[in-house]
């Protein structure tokens, strides 16, 4: 049906034009090499860097930036959701039950565009005059800027986002549990919390990784917010930079598409735009798999999905 | 001789002793702290989402002017004390037209064929993975891809064509062909959902009267499932309209709404604009921030919206009756197919 | 007499020694043939008498209720080690509700109320800490509730929490592999699945789930073990199966047993328990009352008149 020439539509479409951007980089595409703000720069002003071809692009950067900000926010969210959804379910008392219910639907529904305005007006100034000292700003003064926006102020607005689904999912999860077991672990001597963590949460094993994978995938392609808060140069925090390595700026994948949209009408940015966009459609792909997979794998016990 | 006596009265007052609450004292500390960190998150995540609505309340309504809703933007030096909001208005509200309009008949046709055809299995299965995917998929990547198709020549009608011949591809009807394909999965799995949840015995009854499974669809199950239908259709609006990245790429960072051509209502739905995400965006710090006041206000706007969208799918899920299995699982089974409701 | 007042009831001395029994006047006629088949005859002929029996637990005058309803009024009864205590009666006569009441597994119902005492070895159960009651005195299901764990990891499910014990161990430990599959001998479990203890546990068959929850049930070395028809969802071999390990585990372990099926009871009892409506109706060797029950309430129920 359309569905289907639609999706195989939008996969080849982008990926045949990406390819120039891919052929022309190989492999290098996703490693390291000299500074994406020049290189996307270059691009759209059709000046290619010197001995370098216009299409030069090392995306490693990025592709860092990314990772941090989507592994860190996915692994904080994992922790946190987990324990308020049992919270939600097992200690809550039914008052507060009641009132955490639609706190947690509206969580979900802020657009994101909010949530980086809120970031970009309160967070980040908050950050650059209180945690930032002037002499750590001097430090690194000659690579790059530090402001309130940087890796960490985006990973714990996106640790926000992604909370309320990975919530409600485990939530959810946790209490279809069959009673009986429940029941039954009680019956042998066995607190509460334990009951949960050894019965409960053994049993709601595949969805919470459902919800994490969908978290991730979120996390991924979010754009907007990103853009806005994570510092917009495309640089790769450096480990050795000590605490410092919390307030560089990074700049993921989607936001880089966002923020250079406007490039689309030149050719070699194009190209690059398209083969960062591939990168981001591959990986939702390979999520949809690994989410699958997962739940293939938890079947062995008989845990129902 | 077996004594007689009276029945004993059952007990009342102090000798009662009810059921008391586990006294967690006595567990061993490792899960002493784990009830107490669960408290502190549960607690934790009402207040943080009290400060963001308490927040956007206080800011939003002390920047908030009746003027705003009919003035057009206004390209003057001092955005703080010019122009208002309603070019964004009509943009969202034009987005979110096109995108449900084609979503909905779409999502309930695909949802039914899945749900009730079927036929062939291994098409019905792709389909099905399509349609998950399509769900997880980046929706700007969906902007890029959606900009390429709508600037091949032979849709430059659709948009605007410049000088060169170059079809830009650039305006409300891609934007809201994007949004469409950003909430046909909510609408599909709600609908399903829906379809799934109707007892065989209604098809049964009306194939016994000689009716065929078209007509039992149209006449018998669509109206039966329409609080499904509308519940996904509210969630697909709500992801709509809270999008800010299509918008970005595909209607560019315009803040007045631009017509392109002559003809009435088609020069608007052919040029760009803008819509309530976009123009927060563009007034924050990380657009041409020189008015955060009215991005204050207009994301005020857009926060009640959303949340009045929310508002009516509880509702919705509610009246339906013996088919409410609670807040929690019915509103939330559909999250699968809603990585987010705001990209 | 005032219609109002509550009928009168004849209340039944509990008696506290098994081997003295009091001669108990037949009230009209003899009473009819115990409900007997040949097999369930020469099961009960058959069962070895026990050596010791000591009181456990002790029941008095314990009244309980669900909100406003009581469901249990005013029962008094023994639990002795040594022997097996059935509670027989139709549904809602409140046995269930008694006999979760004696690892307090009543509190985890919002609005449960409760009067009276209960006793383990002397300890009122109410001050004793629950979750250590519990691994005291532990309890079987009707349906069996195996977890989704290993076969291994359900036995040993509880085995981690016992402090007498010294605290946590590694899982592999021997002590934990030791009891394991001790408690899957006393199950009479272990032959049949010691070729594969990592195999999900859900894969047995309902016999074996049952038998398994009994041995998760044993490897914690509980004092007293209480069953809630255990063999209702299961058939006739493993019921006997079940039966049989019921009869053995006597000796080590107090077990109070409440069941639909007279039969049942009658095989493999050394005390039957008869409630009707939340009372007590009549308690006593199961000789006494499948022979010669004193109560016409309970000869009613016997007979088949109602339940």
């Amino acid at each position: 049906m359309a569905v289907l020439v639609f999706i195989g539509a939008m996969l080849v479409t982008v990926l045949v034009k990406a390819w120039p951007s891919f052929s022309s980089n190989g492999l290098g595409w996703f490693g390291p090499g000299g500074d994406v703000e020049s290189q996307l720069r270059a691009m759209a002003e059709s000046k290619p860097l010197p001995g370098h071809s216009i299409l030069y692009f090392r995306a490693w950067p990025l592709i860092w930036g990314t990772l941090l900000t989507t592994v860190s926010a996915v692994l904080v969210a994992l922790v946190v959701s987990t324990l308020a959804a049992i919270f939600l379910t097992e200690f809550a008392p039914p008052a507060v039950r009641r009132v955490l219910d639609p706190v947690i639907r509206l969580l979900a529904g802020v657009p994101s565009v909010i949530y980086g305005l809120i970031g970009i007006l309160v967070i980040a100034p908050y950050i650059n005059n209180h945690l930032i000292s002037n002499a750590r700003k001097a430090s690194v003064g000659y690579v790059v800027q530090l402001s309130g926006a940087d890796v960490m102020t985006a990973s714990l607005v996106l640790t926000v986002m992604i909370l309320p689904i990975m919530v409600a999912i485990s939530a959810n999860a946790l209490a279809a549990v069959p009673a009986s077991w429940r029941e039954g672990s009680l019956a042998l001597g066995v607190n509460r919390w334990r009951t949960i963590w050894r019965v409960s949460l053994h049993a709601a094993r595949p969805a919470i990784a459902a919800a994490t994978v969908l978290a991730t995938a979120r996390a991924l392609g979010e754009a907007v917010m990103l853009s806005m808060l994570s510092g917009g140069r495309g640089f790769a925090p450096n480990l050795l930079d000590g605490v410092t390595f919390f307030f560089e700026p990074v700049r993921p994948l989607a936001a880089t598409i966002l923020q250079n949209a406007e490039g689309l009408t030149i050719p070699a940015l194009a190209h690059t735009i398209y083969a960062i966009g591939a990168v981001l459609l591959v990986s939702a792909a390979m999520l949809s798999l690994a989410g699958w997979a997962a739940k293939q794998q938890f079947k062995r016990y008989g845990i129902r999905a | 001789m077996p004594t007689v006596e009276l029945a004993p009265a059952p007990p009342s007052g102090s000798a009662i002793a009810r059921a008391p609450r586990e006294r967690t004292a006595s567990w061993p500390l490792v899960d002493r702290i784990g009830y107490w960190l669960c408290w502190a998150v549960g607690i934790g995540l009402c207040l943080l989402a009290l400060a963001i609505v308490l927040y956007m309340f206080v800011k939003g309504i002390s920047y908030l002017r009746p003027s705003l809703f009919v003035e057009s933007p206004a390209s003057s030096v001092k955005q703080s004390q010019s122009g208002g909001f309603l070019d964004p208005i009509v943009g969202t509200l034009i987005v979110a037209t096109i995108g449900i309009a084609i979503a909905m008949p779409a999502g309930v046709a695909i949802a039914t064929w899945l749900s009730e055809y079927r036929r062939p299995s291994w098409l019905a299965r792709a389909v099905e993975s399509a349609i998950e995917m399509i769900a997880g998929v980046p929706s700007v990547v969906l902007a890029i891809f959606g900009l390429i198709i709508f600037a091949q020549p032979f849709l430059g009608f659709l948009s605007e064509t410049d000088a060169s011949g170059t079809v830009s591809g650039k305006s409300f009807f891609t934007a809201g062909a994007v949004m469409a394909v950003l909430a046909l999965p909510l609408i599909v799995a709600s609908t399903r959902e829906g379809l799934t949840q109707l007892s065989d015995r209604l098809r049964e009854a009306s194939f016994a009267l000689g009716r065929t499974p078209a007509t039992t669809i149209r006449r018998v199950l669509l109206p039966a499932i329409r609080p499904d239908i509308a519940s996904g259709t509210v969630l697909g609006l709500g992801r709509i309209i809270g999008d800010t990245a299509i918008i970005n790429i595909v209607l560019g960072l315009t803040v007045t709404n631009e017509g392109v051509g002559h003809a009435p209502l088609i020069s608007t739905l052919r040029g760009t604009g803008s819509t309530l995400t976009s123009y927060i965006y563009t007034n924050s710090p990380a657009g041409e921030g020189s008015a955060p006041q009215k991005a204050y206000a207009a994301a005020f706007v857009l926060l009640m919206v959303v949340l009045g969208l929310n508002g009516i799918v509880t509702l919705l899920t509610r009246s339906s009756g013996e088919r409410d299995r609670g807040l929690l699982s019915r509103a939330f089974r559909l999250i699968p197919y809603m990585p987010d409701l705001s990209r | 007499m005032d219609p109002m007042m509550p009928p009168p009831v004849r209340r039944i001395a509990v008696d506290r020694d098994p081997y003295v029994a009091p001669p108990r006047p037949i009230a009209n006629g003899s009473a009819p043939a115990p409900p007997t088949t040949a097999v369930s005859a020469r099961l009960h002929a058959a069962r070895p008498a026990a050596a010791h029996v000591r009181e456990r637990m002790s029941v008095e005058s314990v009244w309980l209720a669900y909100g406003d309803n009581w469901v249990v009024r005013d029962v008094s009864l023994p639990v002795r080690q040594g022997e097996v205590l059935a509670m027989i009666g139709a549904s809602g006569s409140g046995k269930t509700t008694l006999l979760r009441s004696l690892n307090r597994l009543t509190e985890i119902t919002a609005g449960a109320a409760r009067s009276g005492q209960i006793t383990l070895d002397g300890q009122d159960i109410h001050e004793l800490e629950v979750n250590d009651l519990r691994r005291r005195v532990t309890m079987v299901f009707q349906q069996p509730n195996p977890f989704p764990m290993s076969i291994f990891d359900n036995v040993a499910y509880a085995l981690a929490e016992r402090p007498a014990r010294g605290g946590r161990r590694r899982r592999r430990s021997p002590e934990i592999e030791h009891a394991v599959s001790d408690a899957l001998h006393r199950a009479g479990l272990y032959d049949e699945v010691a070729g594969d203890l990592e195999r999900s546990a859900l894969r047995l068959s309902g016999g074996q789930q049952q038998r398994l929850c009994i041995a998760r049930a044993l490897a914690a070395e509980p004092e007293v073990l209480l069953l809630d028809e255990p063999c209702s969802a299961l058939d006739p071999i493993s019921t006997a199966t079940i039966e049989e390990l019921i009869v053995q585990l006597r000796e080590s372990v107090a077990i109070v047993i409440v069941t639909h099926n007279l039969q049942q009871a009658f095989r493999v009892a050394d005390h039957v328990a008869f409630m009707h409506l939340g009372e007590l109706v009549e308690y006593g060797t199961s000789e006494q009352v499948f022979d010669r029950p004193s109560a016409q309430r309970t000869r009613d129920y016997i007979s088949g008149a109602f339940g």
